[in-house]
């Protein structure tokens, strides 16, 4: 039991970083790892060797996630389709092309890189970030952001479209430019 | 009848979302095929996808 504790202990870090990824707020991500810890030590036998420790308690964790999420969720703030308009001339071509960007391949080799990565989500507003972490780092699918979000699905493609814009201006900014 | 470049880049951002219709994705693939800036896009989007799955299996940085 001691063993299976100090296991469990030692994932804390990373737990603690995924969670953090996720909520921006330090004391939620503390909380929801604090909560999953406990979940675990209490509901060992639900492990049973199954799949790897750190594969278990991650998926404990994406749960409390999502309800820390679902608690701090104020009401959806209102769909605005022209918040990109500017990249688009009216005729709906681009005011600026995007160009290609050099060898992406390499960068997903650099630390650097994902530290501007993780640069750029933080810059992301609330909503949109949350969507996009369910989507991408979560790997939920639309209809489970949906319910948790409590938006329609035009809102959830909607905050993913202007999240991987967003994204795609900024990396470019700060890495490809670069 | 011709997407438009915020057409086409939104269709290319939902794909990633949803399944495309028929129609949807054979307008999208007739507009990438003479458009370099939404085909730059859609690889763009492609790889922010690849870097953020690499993100979320990375180890903590102790």
């Amino acid at each position: 039991m001691d063993d299976f504790r100090s296991r469990v202990e030692r994932e804390r870090p990373y737990l603690l970083r995924y969670a953090g990824l996720q909520l921006r707020d330090p004391q939620a991500a503390e909380d929801a790892v604090q909560e999953t810890l406990l979940a675990a030590l209490t509901g060992e036998a639900g492990f049973g060797q199954r799949a790897s420790l750190r594969t278990w308690l991650t998926g404990i964790l994406k749960h409390k996630i999502i309800d820390a999420i679902r608690r701090m969720s104020r009401e959806a703030p209102a769909v605005s389709e022209d918040e990109f308009e500017a990249l688009f001339d009216e005729r709906g071509h681009w005011v600026e092309m995007p160009g290609a960007w050099a060898d992406p391949g390499a960068a997903l080799e650099q630390e650097r890189f994902f530290a501007a990565l993780e640069m750029c989500l933080a810059r992301l507003p609330p909503k949109t970030s949350e969507a996009f972490m369910m989507r991408e780092h979560l790997g939920l699918d639309t209809g489970e952001i949906c319910k948790e979000l409590a938006i329609t699905p035009t809102h959830c493609w909607v905050l993913l479209y202007r999240a991987r814009m967003a994204l795609r201006e900024c990396l470019t900014k700060e890495w490809f430019q670069k | 009848m011709m997407l438009s470049c915020k057409q086409a880049a939104r269709l290319v951002s939902q794909g990633l979302d949803r399944e495309l219709g028929f129609t949807e994705r054979v307008r999208l693939r007739v507009h990438l095929a003479i458009c370099d800036g939404c085909t730059n896009f859609s690889n763009q989007v492609a790889f922010v996808r690849k870097a953020m799955a690499r993100l979320a299996e990375q180890s903590p940085k102790t």
